[in-house]
């Protein structure tokens, strides 16, 4: 029997990339085959290709040994070919059934949507694979967990056998990601195969049949879990040896930085989504906030730094209150800020790295005395922090949306390090970054957290968090459900709370 | 975060409880002081059922009312809502906001027609004929940002199709093909709006503003050089009513006046409200029309196109504009005049937004917007008994326009991905 998917020496460019480099693939009938990589190695860039929204430049595609062409997502569809998008590809004010029909609608009279027979063949898919899903429901009200299963039987509406899970569980609990792992192993009993791209490497290990590594577009080997290890496929996708442990020391935890009192704060509608929280951070610790994303973490970091209103509670830094104060302000006090969203929130992208690195003390000697800049400063300023925080950049001239994500992160870091700094606020410090970037990053949070720093982590990675952080309190729904010190926080427990679940004893 | 919107939801809403009791307690108040003036105690106001277009088959009584007691009445209603408000509250509020506003609209007729008559059904008519091009201005609305196009050039659409209609009807003697130059030219400029910003990506505001200056200008320009010049192009030609092709139905009382005194042009727009409200929430265009400006990026994944789907509803959009063009001269007053659109289909815009983006509630609207309207044309009649500036009872709908969309802000659900070009991955 042919592999039931051949990809054949597939290349894609985009421009000044090639983005795919004669890759090879096969997906066997029945198998779970992880597509592992880090961002940017072209993973995604593979898969849209396969589902027909990008067109390769070269190589050939076979579906059941035959060689065809996917021009449009119709006709991925048509060969039988489904995928669930990392960000879900669902209307929100639809129900289910609407998105599931949604494209292959079923008509009666002639004219109008036969919703009653779409929502008894969902019912009917989801008794067949034990999915659970409302067929009414709508897609709003939804969990993400949820949703995902609302994706997985849209495929599965449409018949496909050929499944492609785009970064599964990166919006995932833990929990989640069990029930997830569980609906895929059912899937493939049932004769699915299944394409499953991450780049979680224990997930990776723990679901897949065969695992290829990608690295810069090219396949790097193909393995299974049994024969590799964690360590040996973060080198494939890396190129070079990775400590995946952060090394520290214990905390030394000293006067209280940052001390947040019932905390209340409003998103941009109106809707409560920080819902009295109190913490205290004390310098020489990290505090990591875990939680689902959208949880109020957002929210939360933003109201801390000044960036949005604070509908109720105090906050104090050092002391002093800055509840109400702007942010030039709070850091002023010495906060350093590395925002969730560094491409809207930590950079100018359109300016300079010297330009980005002074966004904070331009006003300030030696960088502007009265209303004029000393470009001078600035850049030899610049040109230390490039050199201290090793950003890989061709000048300091260089525009930094130029540079990669990793080095846009660093310039982050090197700006907000580089001042004397009490209290640091860091949100998804890694979120996008290679795994290189990440050690980087990890090792200067620690530094930081030895030289005396207040560290406040927010980030939904669990591996993150449990491994810098010295004490841990659990977001869910606006609150803090709890804060356990880090060697007393199990996957499990955090998990638990994540999903609004105080665990017993 | 429904459990969490609900408790502290709870809080704040008692709070904005007691706030809106106090307010509706004033505003019964309000209504007694202020429209007890000037009225003498045994007065009564005439509301007029009958009209005098046609021959009813059957004469309706007029409603008299002595005017102090509609007052007291009506405004000790609204009191005692209010203080019901305070101490118990309302289920649902928006039923206080609903009756305040009738009874506040009953005791202002009652009280400008004090010691006269004025026709009840007259403005109920006039209301539903001016609702009509804003309805259809807002149909037109709805269908172009359910797809995800802002279409700000529905004025422009209507005017344009307003002066082809009429130079077409005349210069082939026929009214049809009036209307259908009228949807040719609605279609026309639309296709133009659709180009411009799906193919091209320009900014829809943008594109849509210059649509409007292109069609007063041009309009204006031709209104000049043909119609003024050449008058035998700008002779009255407009459809029949109903009453005039079928008499009996005319005769009906209330009815024939309220629905049979009508173009068939705002029959036609009832049909079109029905139509599209059944086809955008029940058929397979409708579900695909509501993906596409939600989530076009979804829609796309699943192979539907979104250009097509928008181009075809802009398009037909378009020619509803037209519609309610040809319905200022083709369904009323048959000529082209410069700039008779005044605003309307900005009004038209107002309504698709304070109705929510949905065709009933443009509708609903439109009906609040044509009532401002036809209530300021009648009140110049009762000009001496409301002692208001006829110049400020022409702002009346503009005004209302305002208040209904400040009062708007935050509660509507537009769809997602409205006024953002799409672009292919």
């Amino acid at each position: 029997m042919p592999p039931i998917l051949e990809l054949d020496g597939i290349t894609k460019r985009f421009p000044g990339v090639l983005a795919n480099d004669h890759i090879c693939l096969t997906l066997e009938s029945g198998e779970i085959h992880a597509l592992l990589g880090e961002n940017g190695a072209g993973k995604t860039t593979l898969m849209n290709i396969l589902y027909g929204l990008y067109h390769p430049d070269g190589g050939r595609i076979l579906v059941r040994g035959k060689e065809v062409k996917i021009d449009t997502p119709n006709e991925a569809i048509r060969l039988g070919i489904g995928m669930v998008h990392q960000h879900f590809m669902l209307v929100p004010p639809f129900t289910v059934t609407e998105n599931v029909m949604l494209g292959v609608e079923t008509i009666k009279n002639g004219l109008f949507l036969d919703r009653e027979s779409v929502a008894a063949r969902i019912r009917e898919i989801s008794q067949q694979y034990g999915i659970q899903i409302e067929p009414g429901a709508y897609v709003k009200d939804l969990s993400v967990g949820a949703q995902q299963r609302v994706e997985i039987v849209k495929i599965l509406y449409r018949q496909a056998d050929i499944l492609i899970l785009d970064e599964p569980t990166a919006v995932l609990t833990p929990q989640e990601v069990e029930d997830l792992f569980q609906v895929i192993r059912e899937l493939v009993a049932r004769g699915v195969s299944v394409i499953f791209i991450s780049h979680k490497l224990k997930e990776v290990m723990s679901i897949a049949d065969r695992i290829t590594v990608l690295r810069d577009g090219r396949v790097v080997g193909t393995t299974r879990p049994a024969e590799t290890s964690p360590a040996a496929l973060a080198q494939m996708m890396v190129g070079r040896e990775v400590i995946l442990t952060v090394d520290k020391k214990p905390a030394q935890p000293g006067d209280v930085v940052l001390d947040v009192n019932d905390l209340q704060v409003f998103d941009d509608r109106q809707q409560v989504k920080v819902e009295g929280v109190s913490l205290q951070v004390r310098a020489g610790e990290i505090l990591g906030i875990a939680g689902v994303q959208g949880n109020g973490q957002t929210e939360f970091v933003e109201a801390l730094t000044g960036l949005r209103a604070v509908a109720g509670g105090t906050v104090r830094i050092l002391g002093r209150e800055t509840t109400r104060a702007s942010p030039r302000r709070i850091l002023e006090t010495g906060v350093a800020h590395v925002p969730e969203d560094r491409q809207r929130d930590g950079l100018v992208l359109t300016y300079s790295v010297a330009d980005n690195l002074a966004l904070n003390t331009y006003y300030l000697p030696p960088f502007a005395s009265g209303i004029q800049l000393h470009e001078r400063a600035i850049f030899a300023s610049a040109g230390e922090l490039v050199k201290q925080f090793d950003i890989r950049t061709p000048s300091i001239q260089t525009l930094v949306s130029s540079l990669s994500g990793g080095n846009q992160q660093k310039v982050i870091v090197a700006r907000e390090f580089a001042r004397p700094i009490k209290l640091l606020i860091a949100s998804q410090p890694t979120r996008g970054l290679d795994v290189g970037s990440i050690e980087y990053i990890h090792q200067r949070l620690v530094e930081k957290r030895d030289q005396g720093c207040a560290i406040l982590l927010v980030s939904p990675e669990l591996d993150e968090i449990m491994s810098l952080s010295d004490r841990i309190a659990v977001m869910y729904r606006g609150k803090i459900m709890d804060t356990l010190p880090a060697e007393q926080a199990t996957l499990e427990k955090l998990g638990l709370l994540m999903a609004g679940v105080q665990p017993e004893g | 975060m429904a459990a969490i919107t609900q408790t502290l939801g709870a809080g704040v809403g008692a709070l904005a409880q007691r706030r809106r009791g106090i307010l509706y307690a004033l505003a019964g108040i309000a209504i007694i002081v202020f429209f007890s003036r000037d009225v003498t105690p045994e007065q009564l106001a005439t509301l007029g059922l009958n009209t005098t277009r046609s021959v009813q088959l059957l004469k309706l009584p007029d409603i008299v009312v002595p005017v102090l007691p509609v007052v007291w009445l009506f405004g000790a209603l609204v009191f005692g809502m209010g203080l019901w408000e305070l101490a118990r509250g309302f289920r649902r509020p928006a039923w206080l906001l609903g009756v305040t506003s009738f009874a506040f609209l009953a005791t202002f007729l009652v009280w400008a027609a004090r010691g006269t008559s004025f026709s009840l059904i007259g403005i109920l008519s006039a209301s539903l004929q001016l609702a009509t091009p804003i309805l259809l201005g807002a149909l037109s609305g709805v269908l172009c940002e359910r797809s995800a196009v802002i279409n700000i050039a529905i004025e422009g659409m209507m005017l344009g199709a307003a002066f082809t209609s009429v130079f077409v009807a005349n210069v082939t003697g026929s009214v049809m093909l009036g209307l259908v130059a009228a949807l040719l030219t609605g279609a026309l400029l639309a296709a133009w709006h659709a180009v411009m910003s799906i193919e091209f990506k320009m900014n829809q505001i943008i594109s849509g503003t210059v649509i409007n200056i292109f069609a007063t200008g041009l309009t204006n320009f031709l209104n000049q050089r043909i119609m003024q010049e050449y008058t035998q192009f700008n002779n009255e030609m407009t459809f029949p009513f109903i009453s005039q092709m079928f008499p009996e139905l005319g005769r009906l009382p209330i009815l024939g006046a309220l629905l049979f005194d009508q173009s068939p042009i705002v029959w036609l727009a009832l049909i079109l409200l029905v139509v599209v409200q059944v086809a955008l929430f029940h058929t397979r265009w409708g579900l695909r029309t509501r993906a596409v400006g939600e989530h076009p990026r979804a829609a796309d994944t699943l192979g539907i196109n979104v250009f097509r789907v928008r181009y075809v509803n802009v398009i037909l959009g378009g020619m509803l504009a037209g519609l309610a063009g040809a319905y200022f001269t083709l369904g009323s007053v048959g000529r082209f005049d410069k700039l008779m659109t005044s605003g309307r289909g900005f009004i038209a815009l107002a309504a698709m937004i304070f109705g929510n983006w949905t065709p009933i509630g443009a509708f609903a609207s439109s009906l609040i917007f044509g009532f401002a309207d036809a209530l300021q044309v009648k009140l110049q009649i009762l000009i001496g008994q409301v002692n208001i500036p006829s110049e400020f009872l022409v702002m009346l709908p503009y005004i209302v326009t305002m208040i209904a969309l400040a009062g708007m802000v935050g509660r509507v659900n537009m769809p997602a991905a409205d006024g953002e070009p799409y672009e292919k991955q």
